[in-house]
């Protein structure tokens, strides 16, 4: 039962006055103001429940979120979770920051701004491009504006992607490159090494071909390390090479901008934001400056104010909605500016050091779980190239049987590829990070071998 | 008087470092061609500098905890920190979209009677709630609207209407998804032309996109033959949310007509807007187009168990990974609990006496001009253009000397019908001192010498920005300085 006390907060200071407003107003009643919508389409209430206290509220929502289960998790499919320092949540909490709009007025948001120019600083720098704009919704979304970007660039129709990037991601590719009636053309994998197979994307590269994407690593956890041969093939057809990340392996991994990438983008949930059940999210966006003028979203600029003091601003903003409407590069206004002010001050929080032993340890977490999974008998990792912190396992046993069996056991298991990806019959995708302790390993481990025995 | 905290505060690169760095890079067992080789030049901080940098700059920015942030069209409400607290218990922010849905019901539910919230609130048959953002929410409304018609086999319809006061990212959104744009003029009441609009639908036109009340803050009493207009064209009728602050339980866009909306859940539901997002953009549809929405579709069954649904052959798919900004998602759930009916038609209510009130005393003040008709809604939108005329004060400038009062300035150049445009929504968050402040301000600096108002601000962290400067000679990161 929800207690029945509690102090009603309506976050309406002025309804107390009303009355006395309408006066002054020269107003008789409230419905006078909606005197012009048609008669036939007013109402007069909403069916829903009662309002509630804030005490009811949380009652409430504690009974909800009890339903919830967060048990340790090995899903791989790019997104885990991550260590937050208390001191990432502190300053983010702070309501300047996250009570502002769109910094719409420079001088009122000076901070905002100035914390935006060192993200797209910091982004910048990880994936060894000129610039980065202030975020995109996701990974998948910048996928989606990428293949746009590349058109506009060189006006081709054609875009390569891996065949083994996220069904998500395919989805949201497929919807943004309707529009412009960009063809999309899948290059399959080495079902021996899991990474992109070189001669078919030989083969497939012609004139039309705007650009080209590949991920580092890739879906199923595996490096591309033939970089430099993938990028001559793109750049002897004149197509825009763009490589998409997972951030927390620049640390160790060489920056796409060092092997001749145009364009990176990637999804920077991992640099402090929480799973969040897949949403907030954090769309990674970075090029070369050439490209500068058709990049979609929001860019800071550093000028100075006119007695000459360093300031920030929102820039290029001829490329945008609200100045070119229908011309824009990109319908973008809303972005995930708190998501990247988070990535920021985390990476600000763990330093250039700090980035690279997070990767280190996430890749050595990687190394050592696939080993231990693959010496269990019946199980083996299923691809042969190097792989970071997710791999494949492909299993002698029904993976959704292991995945029932193991969540009995308060245990969640890999993902199921077999739904997207049906060759890979018996594959489960599984994912650690530096939150996985030795013991949560070993406690997998262990439950896989009874599970798999009975 | 108003003054801003003021820092020089230096960039992260150019504080000064005393940790001890890695003189060789740690050894690991990459392939050679994708190790990294040089180092990341982030300075290693300590905690104590790196807290101290980014409060220093928090004190250099306003948001609606400072104070009034009446920006037109963007209802800029008070966010309930309740919603921030819950957002973080961990079994909400530890979940994994790909865990089995017997271990997330709660997440489920949630998502599930938001749908249904939302649906109640606008006359809406089906929500989704994937969008990341009302721009996004718009560009799903035009996938939606591009498969309704393949559907139909109607697919020679290319075309989309607006308004000329329509928010800039309606075209945007129209044209990312292929369609061609049709702007037409409105009538000299700033509404909708139904002679211009009947001739302008024809058997091409896919759809009609609208925001109602518009963005002059007047409520569109034609919507009804609008509608039928629309309709009998062949087309769809779009609503464009961002407004929907305006009629909570006094008018739903599904009873005016209208087949796709989409809400913002960072205006009307008191989600924080966060510096620029993250935001949510659920898109609600009448029953003709439910087979369309992306997947997944979130179930109960008869024993009250919550699923996923993927079974959705005419579905668009995706345009999100996974299934929406769930905390956002999650705050708007608790805002409307905690609201209920009354509270959400309440808050509607006041922030249109709020609006109407300060209108009313800055039109009798007879210092700007208010074009278009009287009644508005949750905003209205002044004009400069006298002042400019008579003391070359544009609405820039008094913009900028509002932020000398402490005061966030309202939306300017928007609409763009209206000349040196002032759009100002105070919402009902807004207590009266506040209004009567903001309305003395705006008086006063009518007044003032315009010497002063055009050098405004002097009390902010900086002074006016040179942005023509910023765009010209790009500086884009701390490498170009």
């Amino acid at each position: 039962m929800l207690p029945s006390w509690g102090i009603l907060m309506n976050f309406i200071p002025n309804s107390t006055i009303k009355s006395n407003m309408l006066k002054e107003t020269g107003l008789k009643d409230i419905d006078e103001l909606f005197s012009d919508i048609p008669k036939q389409i007013q109402i007069n209430n909403l069916n829903l429940s009662k309002g509630l206290s804030q005490q009811e509220t949380e009652q409430k929502l504690k009974e909800i979120a009890n339903k919830n289960n967060s048990m340790p998790s090995f899903l791989g499919g790019g997104i885990k979770p991550h260590y937050i320092s208390p001191a990432v949540k502190s300053i983010i909490s702070r309501s300047e920051f996250y009570t502002a709009y769109t910094p719409y007025q420079p001088e009122a948001s000076q901070g905002f701004l100035q914390a935006m120019f060192e993200y797209q600083s910091m982004i910048s720098e990880i994936t060894g491009m000129d610039i980065s704009n202030a975020s995109l919704y996701d990974g998948a979304t910048a996928l989606g504006e990428v293949a746009l970007m590349c058109s506009r660039i060189n006006q081709k129709k054609t875009f390569v992607i891996p065949q083994n990037i996220s069904w998500e991601k395919k989805s949201v590719l497929k919807n943004y490159a309707k529009g412009p009636e960009i063809k999309i053309r899948e290059i399959s994998y080495n079902t021996k090494t899991g990474k992109i197979d070189l001669d078919k994307l030989k083969k497939n590269i012609d004139n039309d071909i705007t650009g080209v994407y590949i991920e580092n690593p890739n879906f199923f956890g595996v490096f591309e390390d033939d970089v430099e041969k993938i990028c001559k093939i793109v750049k002897d057809n004149n197509s825009v090479f763009v490589v998409g990340v997972d951030p927390v392996s620049l640390g160790i991994a060489k920056s796409p901008g060092a092997y001749g990438a145009d364009i990176v983008i990637g999804e920077g949930r991992a640099f402090g934001n929480p799973m969040d059940f897949g949403g907030s999210s954090l769309g990674i966006f970075a090029c070369k400056n050439e490209f500068l003028r058709q990049m979609p979203g929001r860019i800071i600029g550093m000028t100075k104010d006119f007695d000459g003091r360093r300031a920030f601003c929102m820039t290029i903003q001829t490329r945008e909605q609200h100045i070119r409407r229908g011309k824009a590069t990109s319908n973008i206004c809303t972005n995930e500016g708190l998501c990247a002010l988070t990535a920021v001050t985390y990476l600000a929080w763990l330093g250039g050091d700090g980035l690279e032993e997070l990767s280190k340890i996430n890749f050595e977490k990687g190394q050592k779980l696939a080993k231990m999974i693959g010496s269990i008998n019946g199980f083996e990792k299923r691809f042969t190239g190097t792989h970071f912190n997710e791999f494949v396992i492909k299993s002698k046993i029904n993976p959704n049987k292991i995945n029932k069996d193991l969540l009995k056991k308060g245990v969640q298991g890999g993902l199921i590829l077999d739904k997207c990806y049906p060759e890979l019959k018996d594959c489960m995708l599984f994912g650690v990070s530096e939150m996985h302790t030795d013991k949560d390993m070993e406690k997998l481990v262990s439950t896989l071998k009874e599970v798999s025995h009975v | 008087m108003y003054r801003s905290a003021v820092y020089d505060e230096p960039l992260l690169n150019e504080i000064e470092s005393y940790k001890k760095v890695y003189e060789v890079r740690q050894k690991n067992t990459l392939p050679n061609s994708i190790q990294r080789k040089e180092k990341i030049c982030i300075s290693d901080l300590d905690e104590t500098q790196i807290v101290r940098h980014f409060l220093h700059l928090s004190q250099m920015n306003y948001g609606i905890d400072s104070g009034i942030y009446p920006l037109g069209s963007c209802t800029m409400k008070y966010n309930p920190k309740i919603c921030e607290e819950i957002t973080r218990w961990d079994n909400f922010a530890n979940t994994h979209p790909y865990q089995d849905p017997s271990t997330i019901q709660g997440n489920l539910q949630i998502m599930y009677e938001l749908e249904r919230m939302l649906c109640e609130i606008s006359g809406m048959d089906y929500f989704t709630l994937q969008p990341a953002a009302g721009a996004h929410g718009e560009f799903l409304g035009m996938l939606l609207t591009h498969a309704y018609h393949e559907f139909n086999k109607d697919n020679q319809r290319d075309e989309v209407i607006l308004p000329d006061t329509s928010h800039g990212t309606n075209p945007a959104s129209a044209t990312m998804a292929g369609y061609k744009l049709t702007e037409i003029p409105s009538t000299q009441d700033g509404t909708v032309d139904l002679n211009i609009l009947e001739k302008t639908l024809s058997e091409k036109t896919a759809c009609f996109m609208l925001t109602n009340p518009n963005t002059l803050g007047i409520f569109e009493s034609d919507i009804l033959e609008i509608s039928k207009l629309v309709h009998k064209a062949g087309a769809l009728l779009y609503y464009d949310g961002a407004n929907m602050n305006a009629i909570m339980g006094k008018a739903r866009p599904g009873d005016m007509g209208f087949d796709i909306v989409h809400l913002n859940l960072h205006k009307t539901f008191a989600t924080p807007h966060g510096g620029g997002g993250p935001g949510g953009g659920p898109v609600g549809v009448k029953e003709k187009l439910e087979k369309f929405l992306p997947t997944p579709r979130i179930i109960k069954d008869k024993k009250g168990n919550y699923d996923f649904d993927y079974n959705c052959p005419y579905s668009i798919g995706k345009v999100k990974e996974f299934y929406g900004n769930f905390s956002v998602l999650l705050k708007a759930y608790v805002y409307i609990t905690m609201m209920g009916g009354d509270g959400l038609k309440e808050a509607s209510e006041i922030a249109v006496l709020n609006s109407n009130y300060m209108k009313k005393k800055l039109v009798e003040s007879k210092k700007y001009e208010m074009p278009y008709k009287q009644l508005r809604k949750h905003e209205f939108v002044l004009s400069c253009d006298k002042l400019k005329q008579e003391k070359n004060i544009r609405a820039l400038d008094v913009a900028k000397r509002l932020l000398d009062y402490g005061l966030h300035p309202p939306t300017i150049y928007f609409p763009l019908i209206v000349k040196e445009a002032l759009m100002i929504e105070p919402t009902e968050s807004e207590p009266k001192n506040e209004l009567d402040k903001y309305v003395d301000a705006l008086i006063k600096i009518a007044d003032e010498n315009p010497e002063v108002v055009k050098n405004a601000p002097n009390n902010t962290p900086v002074k006016r920005i040179d942005d023509v400067g910023a765009t010209k000679t790009p500086v884009l990161t701390w490498k170009m300085k």
